[in-house]
């Protein structure tokens, strides 16, 4: 499937991008985190198991075992701190 | 209902005047408004600059709103939140509920703001004396959100 992949705030500036597309054959949203950090550096260190982020799918924040609809819009970012 | 993510300013007074405007059936109305402090975490804040994720921020905010309007009976919701640059004392958000009596509008506002810490897309980054800094998230904001079980 194909997945058009955001980043926001310190994540995006961690990985040094903001937005990517991206060809990948995993199922869910864990399986795409585990794919990011397998990348190493940052994306290791940054969506380690413990770490504190965020997905979401389609502009709803989801929980890791939330399936990939194809072209679905995902982003990932840290807990928000808006208001 | 009215939900804005902007830039510039917000005025509360004639954020809850438009509110009342032509109507007689509002008994109460609360308000709730946050502002950029100078200070945070034992440094000083020189500025802090809002980012968001845009395709996202309204429908978070919407959803809260209709979250808050199935649980209590509501007459009229306006959230305002802005994003860019803001200095210390500047407004950042803004919720104004409407209902018949106090309870619903106290609970809705305060709802609305607990919801919106932990929900909605946005991030602060403050500048300091020793540079710039993202906020972290709080462990109490979590705590205040689950008070409403939210799922």
């Amino acid at each position: 499937m194909t997945l058009r992949i955001l980043y926001f705030a310190r994540l995006r500036e961690r990985f040094g991008v903001n937005e990517e597309t991206l060809d990948f054959a995993g199922a869910t949203a864990a399986d795409l985190v585990a794919h990011l950090q397998a990348r190493g550096g940052a994306w290791a260190e940054e969506l380690a198991a413990g770490r504190a982020f965020r997905v979401a799918i389609n502009q709803d924040i989801v929980a890791l075992d939330a399936a990939l609809p194809d072209h679905a819009e995902v982003a990932i970012f840290p807990p928000v701190t808006g208001g | 209902m009215k939900i804005l993510v902007q830039t510039q300013a917000f005025d509360l007074g004639a954020e809850v005047g438009a509110m009342r405007q032509g109507r007689t059936d509002i008994g109460a109305i609360a308000s709730f408004v946050g502002l950029a402090r100078d200070m945070n975490e034992g440094s000083g804040v020189a500025a802090m600059t809002l980012e968001h994720y845009p395709a996202m921020t309204e429908k978070a905010l919407a959803k809260l709103v209709d979250e808050a309007c199935a649980r209590w009976s509501l007459q009229d919701v306006t959230v305002i939140h802005r994003v860019g640059r803001l200095l210390p004392g500047d407004p950042i958000v803004l919720v104004a509920v409407a209902s018949q009596h106090r309870g619903e509008a106290f609970a809705a506002c305060e709802f609305i703001m607990d919801y919106l810490k932990t929900q909605a897309p946005f991030w602060k980054k403050e500048e300091t004396p020793a540079g710039e800094r993202w906020v972290d998230a709080r462990a109490s904001d979590d705590a205040a959100a689950a008070r409403w079980n939210l799922s």
